[in-house]
């Protein structure tokens, strides 16, 4: 017997297929993905105007809701939705107002009074916006920016426009994810994209205790060893190492970390001549990557930026704009059935 | 209520239906004749008897009233999660006749004034047998042995933890050896704290997509095995309760064939859901331990059909709406379940996957034959009776149950299997409206 | 109704009206601005018999669209891609056919992002009256007045041909 929850796709797409919530990339299949691309690519041009605004969110209250902080996510969304003409709220909410008693559903009543129409949600506990997006009033969309060790689908997908950009697509790419991730939201999207695009095979590369089980399951193929794991790669991504890893007895040192999964230049020579080096920042030079690696001519970290407000602005949009032919349908069955 | 009050004289024929649990097993019901808080008749002479009620059991079942070793009433406690009146009126209408009740109250059934306090209102408020579980150590905090004699002088049927896992193996070993002195039977939730640490779910394929914190197999398994040994070793009869991994299965049909004095049960939404209940980030299937994989089901399920585990437990758990509505790692563990256990139950018989003998017996003969009581349906016995149509539905929603958790495990579908009729010697606990 | 006229003489007309609606203001050095879809095929073939040997630019309207609200973005949004600087220039701005004028207020908002043209001068293929807006063309191919169940179709873009559709059909 199966539970009668919602499946992602059941809260994410309208009935049309539709974007109206963007929580997770599990279930949304490879045209959708690419259309976010390509609306990406579309507002990158924009990006180089004399006025780089659009009017699509014109008087649109978009509300960044920060449960844990993050000034460089939060500035890229803030950015992305100005750019769309929207009128934009920053709250950072420090998680001990919760603890006073303020539950999240409170806080979602009270900002709901504000007559918001979009929702941009990073929170510490995986499936928080998807929560938020299953108690919100109806025509309010939610975005995910980052939820616990679940998905952070935005950056993940602008991590493809970036790899699209320089491999021209997905077709036979070997891509290699090294470091944790096992605590990696990053990671969890960046697979599942990687998978749905087509690329022919996903490594990650880590020791035991930085993999979660059955990792595999996600679509994936593991590497204990990064010179094998490096081999012939088009592209690497190189995931952050939070420091509290050596407390929880999850890793001995940083040192033995950086001499066996940090990226160093001799290991870069294993991959394919052409590969590029990724990295969601911020990064831990000499932990993660060495410093002649980040700032080399292999590295496109910088590009990653651009791409981060441009796939914001087509996730808002889309979004936005689901909601609001749902919103559009529901009142011209109501106009038909007399009842406005 | 007192046994004096609780019998009847009030006599009462049950006609037709089939009838389940009598000495000569599954058979079609002519009458069955209750007077006095026993069942006075069978067959053909209680078809010739007069009674002043006559209740038609027509489509129905006729079985042992059920026995439920692990649920929570909620009182004392927070009241906003249930109390003994709106709990126990939920298990007789679940068919329950008899419930022990977890140590894990606020305060926490560690003296003999709290063990009072439940009886007490048991007394008042409940249709159904209430018999409270001790808690094996004080405050549940795993340090120190509890008054296990004085609990059980006070009126506790067996000591255990609650849904709280063990710290310390000395600890647990000293509460056997404790426990056996008395002859108490200890009823425990085999977790290890540290491997659980900060989990909240099945460690494996969805917590591995979701990104949420496993509890893996070994929590429970290693448990297992410590307190199979540690029981072997210091000869207490041990209870194993609320199990959720099929290797806990495995390791319990060894310990038996080795002689070691050990019981088992299974709570009934272990044997339907699995891992992937979460899978849209239900909190309502947040439980402790997780519902776990498809194979660790299958050999629930298989455990329950060979007898390895005992009893199917309710694990009944309310909570206040505001309990689950949070992300899910934010909210509190535990179903509102035990008005769903029979219409779960039928659904595994409808599957084929348990036949209904094998259901009734885990949630009548064999829980009962854990706390040494009797659940069986022949002339003198206690008229603990529960009277359901298999076929008829429900709907669970927050109109209709009764509980004061609405999250129960399916909610707003048809359910089979509606209880028409619970007696507890003998008296109504439950009469279903629309019967 | 008058007839349809077929795709070669509309262009003809539309380039005859321009070039004289060029020599008359004197403007010298147009540039081309076709709208997507339809527009841009007509700007390409415009650009050529005007002998212009700038490359047009393509505008893509959809993040302008006035019924975003309603029906949500074009999941089949492309770059505008204008290959010149428009601050201080005459443009030609293109599109198959004008019928509510919508369509033309989103691309002049959207030209207008990119800066301050000199001037801009409207061409359509055929003007289907029924206008929402105070737009009109500035050259049309052919003025038509259709009936409820009539649509015209452009294709292309090779060859470029144009249609009357019935309803239905």
């Amino acid at each position: 017997m199966t539970a009668n929850a919602a499946s992602p796709n059941h809260l994410q797409l309208t009935r049309e297929g539709q974007l109206r919530h963007f929580l997770t990339l599990d279930g949304l299949g490879r045209e959708l993905l690419t259309d976010i691309l390509d609306t990406a690519d579309s507002f990158i041009e924009v990006g180089e105007r004399t006025i780089k605004k659009v009017p699509l969110l014109r008087g649109r209250t978009v509300v960044n809701l920060f449960f844990e902080p993050s000034t460089r996510t939060r500035s890229t969304f803030e950015l992305a939705a100005k750019r769309l003409s929207a009128d934009v709220l920053n709250l950072d909410i420090n998680t001990s107002a919760t603890s006073k008693g303020e539950s999240l559903s409170d806080t979602l009543l009270n900002l709901e009074a504000m007559a918001s129409d979009m929702f941009v949600v990073r929170h510490a506990q995986s499936g928080a916006p998807h929560f938020i997006a299953q108690s919100v009033t109806p025509g309010v969309a939610i975005i995910n920016a980052g939820d616990g060790r679940h998905a952070h689908p935005t950056q993940a997908m602008l991590d493809m426009l970036t790899i699209r950009q320089h491999k021209g697509g997905f077709e036979g790419l070997k891509v290699a994810i090294v470091g944790d991730i096992l605590h990696s939201r990053v990671a969890r999207s960046q697979i599942r994209a990687l998978n749905e695009l087509g690329a022919e095979q996903v490594r990650v590369v880590a020791p035991g205790t930085l993999l979660p089980r059955d990792v595999e399951s996600l679509g994936c193929t593991v590497e204990y060893d990064m010179a094998k794991g490096m081999k012939g790669v088009d592209v690497v991504i190189m995931l952050r190492l939070q420091n509290e890893r050596m407390e929880g007895a999850l890793l001995p040192s940083e040192r033995e970390f950086y001499r066996l999964y940090g990226l160093s230049q001799e290991k870069l020579a294993l991959a394919h001549p052409d590969c590029i080096v990724m990295h969601p920042g911020p990064i831990n030079r000499g932990v993660e990557i060495e410093s002649a690696v980040a700032d080399g001519p292999q590295s496109v970290i910088l590009n990653q930026v651009t791409n981060g407000i441009a796939i914001r602005m087509a996730v808002m949009s889309m979004a936005m704009g689901g909601q609001l032919a749902e919103r559009q349908k529901k009142m011209s069955k109501l106009t038909e059935r007399g009842l406005v | 209520m007192s046994d004096n009050e609780r019998s009847s004289d009030v006599s009462l024929k049950i006609m037709g239906g089939r009838l389940l649990g009598s000495h000569s097993g599954d058979s079609a019901n002519r009458a069955l004749l209750v007077r006095n808080g026993r069942i006075a008749a069978t067959g053909e002479a209680a078809e010739k008897a007069t009674a002043k009620q006559t209740f038609d059991a027509k489509n129905c079942v006729i079985a042992p009233g059920f026995v439920d070793l692990y649920c929570n009433l909620r009182e004392p406690g927070n009241a906003l999660k249930g109390n003994i009146a709106s709990e126990t009126r939920a298990a007789a209408r679940g068919g329950f006749t008899t419930v022990c009740v977890s140590p894990e109250t606020s305060p926490v059934n560690d003296s003999r004034a709290v063990t009072q306090l439940v009886r007490d209102g048991a007394a008042a408020n409940s249709p159904i047998r209430v018999l409270p579980v001790g808690a094996v150590t004080r405050g549940l905090d795993g340090e120190m042995l509890s008054d296990m004699e004085g609990l059980t002088a006070a009126g506790c049927i067996a000591m255990g933890n609650g849904s709280r896992g063990v710290r310390s193996a000395r600890v647990l070993r000293r509460c056997m050896a404790y426990a056996q002195t008395f002859g108490l039977t200890v009823m425990l939730r085999p977790e290890n704290q540290s491997l659980a640490a900060d989990g909240y779910a099945h460690d494996g394929l969805v917590t591995t997509r979701l990104g949420l914190l496993g509890i893996p197999e070994v929590a429970e398994t290693t448990s297992v095995m410590e307190m199979l040994l540690l029981a072997e070793e210091t000869g207490v009869r041990l209870h194993l309760s609320q199990l959720s991994c099929g290797r806990s299965v495995e390791m319990i049909a060894d310990a038996r064939r080795r002689g070691i004095a050990v019981t088992a049960d299974v709570a009934m939404h272990q044997l339907v859901f699995t891992e992937d209940a979460l899978s849209g980030f239900d909190s309502r299937f947040h439980l402790r331990p997780p519902l776990r994989s498809e194979a660790d089901r299958r050999a629930l399920v298989a455990g329950v059909r060979d007898g390895v585990i005992d009893a199917i437990v309710s694990q009944h758990l309310p909570h206040e709406t505001a309990a689950k509505q949070a992300p899910l790692p934010d909210t509190e563990p535990g179903l509102s379940s035990i008005e769903s256990v029979l219409s779960l139950g039928l659904g595994l018989v409808r599957r084929g996957e348990l036949t209904l003998a094998e259901l009734t017996r885990g949630l009548t003969t064999g829980p009962a034959s854990v706390i040494g009581r009797s659940a069986s349906i022949g002339k003198d016995d206690i008229a603990d009776l529960c009277v359901f149509d298999p076929d008829a539905s429900w709907v669970a929603g927050s109109q209709s149950l009764i509980s004061a958790g609405h999250h129960a495990p399916v909610l707003g579908q048809p359910l089979p299997g509606v209880v028409r009729l619970t007696l507890v010697e003998g008296r109504e606990a439950w009469a279903s409206p629309e019967a | 109704m008058s007839a349809l006229l077929g795709i070669d003489q509309l262009l003809d007309e539309l380039e005859n009206g321009l070039r004289s609606l060029l020599a008359q203001r004197g403007i010298a050095s147009p540039v081309l601005i076709g709208i997507r879809t339809g527009g841009i095929w007509v700007a390409d073939i415009l650009g050529k018999r005007l002998g212009i040997e700038e490359p047009f630019g393509e505008l893509d309207i959809s993040f302008y669209r006035d019924d975003f609200s309603r029906i949500g973005l074009n999941p089949k949004v492309t770059p505008s891609r204008l290959p010149f600087d428009t601050e201080g220039r005459d443009i030609i701005l293109i599109d198959d056919v004008i019928m509510s004028g919508r369509t033309i207020r989103a691309a002049m908002n959207e030209l207008f992002d990119y800066g301050r043209p000199a001037s801009i001068i409207l061409g359509t293929l055929i003007d289907l009256g029924a206008r929402e807006l105070p737009i009109q063309p500035d050259v049309a191919g052919q003025s038509l007045v259709l009936n409820a169940q009539q649509r015209v179709k452009l294709r292309g873009p090779d060859p470029l041909r144009i249609e009357l559709q019935e309803a239905g059909q």
